[in-house]
């Protein structure tokens, strides 16, 4: 700890915020296991949608940083993928991706295992494709699901809205919405069935907005999480606040003050700048060693814009970041700023405790092994 | 002092499209949107206070090219600074064929008319090749052009759009035309020998093109240069998205601290820190000492080239 000394000394812009406990490293629980892709404790995202409709860029774009314009060479999957995402604590769950013209009484599929454990239902629809055949398939999909697993949260994205105009976007949007809802009215379903529509693309961060929202459902602690980010707003004179998973760029959280795509969209930015940055200059000697070594527990950045806007972005733990929105005259007292930031990552990490715990006492049988 | 850059390639090649992205500030999706040019479109792009690039943006359908080789070959391939000839990299046998021979017919003008005109060839299009296959593609076909090219020297370029090559091939060509390089690149030296910095960089400050570093330590990645331009640009187009510039920026994890900031009239720059304890204050404070003495070296070469 000597060289943290010297750096209060030296007036440092990094606070002592300290290391977690060694019991307590947040992949463990899943990287003792290689068998990953075939975890089924994990919570579990189902991705469905006729052939050719994006599922499987939609995955690999979000999950696995591919770039939009190489998923031209993305061949149609004939069998199901199925993918972990286990960046951190919070963002944490299983995803399946069906292929095309998969039937649900095919015995190929486990469908009924696999959507018992499903918390959410992905249905993707090629906006720019024929609507009727899609919307015939997610009505099938959507009340067979149900009977199955009655707590499935439905999500549509209306996907490829890259290439329509703003008002057949909305047109889109509303046709859709309008069609599926009578679905459900005409089986009688539309009582108990919700679901929710998501104008996606590729090549934009509506993608990874849309993800946002479905990975927030599935989030046990949102409520606690929200209302933390609402104390630092409010305490430190920030805008906007936003708990990012830095691999996905999926927010994890967010105040409860509304979300402007314009302002998510830049700190989306200033994550891939400081990822990319740091992995061009911040590597270290050995970087084999660690499993993001681009991003680590001094991970900070600054931007400052000249309408006198302030972006701040401070490491949480592995993967979360905190990004910060806010006016540069509030920015004068950053001590203060920082300060409430330590407490604020210390409460996080409680809860993340806490989450650990829960788990422990629901699957007894299985204790993590704490190395 | 102005130079003539001439642009050429076959009909639908990127010219313009490549153009666009570095020096109007388009993005690549936003490219789709560009139509044909038409006969030659003449742009001046201010780089670096007093050089001017005159962009000559020459449409590449056949009548037109026709007509350079012919009627105009005078005055189009005449005090020619740089000559840059795209080649897509999708085109195959008769298309290639015909593509290999304007080229050919182009530089024989250029050689007749302006001998001392540096010459770049860049393979564009290569995000449409399986990435197992674009060195082997690329390195054929630059063989094929070396050879071709004798007795004028020609370097060729892998470019995309949709990555960071684009900034490679173009920081190489600017690289040629900045006129008190070797002044600029001293005075880098000494600053980053000053306080201690293991990189710096200096960008033109609207194309974020890198126009002089120094580096002191061994850095990993050969490729950084034009990578670091390609972020910055991106991020730059998205705070023009919320109507602002970005001033400054820090980044910083436990190996390494990395300041970008507004520096002379022309230039942003980036000093890299490796000694995460040196506090930011003290960088800071060290770029705006440096300000005012690349103000003066910019002035001094800019009285100097009205002199001649």
């Amino acid at each position: 700890m000597s060289f943290n000394r010297v750096e209060e000394e030296s007036f440092s812009t990094t606070f002592d915020i300290g290391s977690l406990p060694k019991h307590y490293e947040f992949n463990e629980f899943i990287s003792d296991e290689d068998t990953e892709s075939d975890r089924d404790d994990l919570p579990r995202l189902v991705l469905m949608g006729l052939r050719g409709s994006g599922k499987t860029s939609i995955q690999k774009v979000v999950f696995q940083k591919m770039s939009p314009n190489e998923t031209l060479f993305i061949g149609s999957n004939n069998s199901m993928l199925k993918d972990v995402v286990n960046n951190s604590a919070f963002v944490n769950f299983q995803i399946c991706d069906f292929p095309g013209h998969f039937d649900f009484t095919d015995s190929e599929y486990d469908v009924q295992s696999i959507l018992q454990g499903c918390q959410s239902l992905v249905f993707v629809i090629d906006a720019q494709d024929a609507i009727a055949s899609a919307l015939n398939r997610l009505h099938s999909v959507v009340t067979k699901a149900y009977k199955i697993n009655k707590n499935i949260k439905f999500e549509v994205f209306i996907h490829k809205v890259d290439g329509l105009t703003e008002d057949t976007k909305m047109e889109t949007q509303r046709e859709i919405h309008q069609r599926a809802n009578d679905d459900l009215v005409d089986s009688g379903d539309e009582q108990k069935i919700y679901i929710s529509f998501h104008l996606t693309s590729i090549y934009d961060h509506s993608i990874f907005e849309a993800f946002s929202r479905v990975v927030q459902k599935m989030i046990p602690h949102y409520a606690t999480l929200e209302n933390f980010l609402n104390i630092i707003i409010s305490t430190s004179g920030i805008e906007k606040a936003f708990l990012y998973d830095v691999k996905t760029k999926i927010y994890v959280a967010t105040d409860s003050s509304p979300v402007d795509i314009q302002s998510y969209e830049l700190c989306c930015d200033m994550i891939d700048v400081v990822i990319d940055l740091s992995n061009i200059y911040g590597l270290g000697e050995n970087p084999g060693l660690m499993n993001d070594p681009a991003f680590d527990d001094q991970s900070s950045s600054l931007i400052k814009l000249n309408n006198g806007t302030i972006l701040y972005l401070r490491e949480v733990c592995s993967f979360l970041a905190l990004v910060c929105i806010l006016r540069e005259d509030n920015f004068e007292k950053q001590r203060i700023i920082d300060y409430n930031f330590v407490i604020l990552r210390k409460g996080i990490h409680k809860l993340f405790e806490l989450k650990d715990k829960e788990k422990e006492s629901i699957e007894p049988r299985k204790p993590p092994s704490y190395k | 002092m102005k130079k003539k850059v001439l642009l050429m390639g076959k009909s639908g090649s990127g010219k313009t499209s490549m153009r666009s992205i570095i020096f109007a500030n388009y993005i690549a999706k936003d490219t789709s949107r560009l139509g044909a040019t038409i006969d030659v479109e003449h742009s001046h792009v201010r780089f670096l206070g007093n050089l001017v690039l005159n962009l000559w943006d020459c449409g590449g359908q056949e009548a037109f090219m026709e007509n350079y080789f012919v009627s105009q070959r005078e005055n189009i391939f005449r005090n020619v600074e740089v000559l840059i000839y795209v080649f897509d990299v999708e085109s195959r046998d008769e298309e290639l064929k015909r593509d290999l021979r304007y080229y050919e017919t182009c530089l024989s003008a250029i050689y007749e008319n302006s001998p001392s005109a540096k010459v770049f060839c860049l393979i564009h299009k290569m995000d449409l090749l399986q990435e197992d296959q674009r060195d082997k593609i690329f390195s054929d076909r630059e063989n094929e052009i070396i050879n071709m090219s004798k007795p004028v020297d020609c370097s060729c370029f892998k470019t995309s759009i949709w990555d960071e090559t684009l900034y490679r091939a173009w920081s190489s060509i600017v690289y040629k035309l900045i006129p008190n390089v070797k002044e600029l690149e001293q005075s880098l030296t000494l600053f980053a020998d000053l306080m201690d910095g293991d990189e710096v960089l200096l960008f033109e400050r609207a194309t974020f093109l890198v126009i002089s570093h120094c580096q002191r330590n061994l850095q990993r990645d050969i490729h950084r240069f034009e990578k670091v331009s390609n972020i910055i640009k991106q991020f730059k187009l998205s705070c023009s998205k919320v109507a602002a510039q970005f001033q400054s920026m820090e980044v910083r994890n436990s190996n390494f601290a990395a300041f970008i900031d507004l520096f002379t009239t022309n230039t942003y720059i980036m000093v890299i820190m490796s000694d995460p304890h040196i506090p930011s204050a003290a960088t800071l404070l060290n770029i705006k000492n440096a300000r005012k003495h690349f103000e003066k070296l910019e002035r001094s070469s800019q009285s100097q080239q009205n002199k001649k």
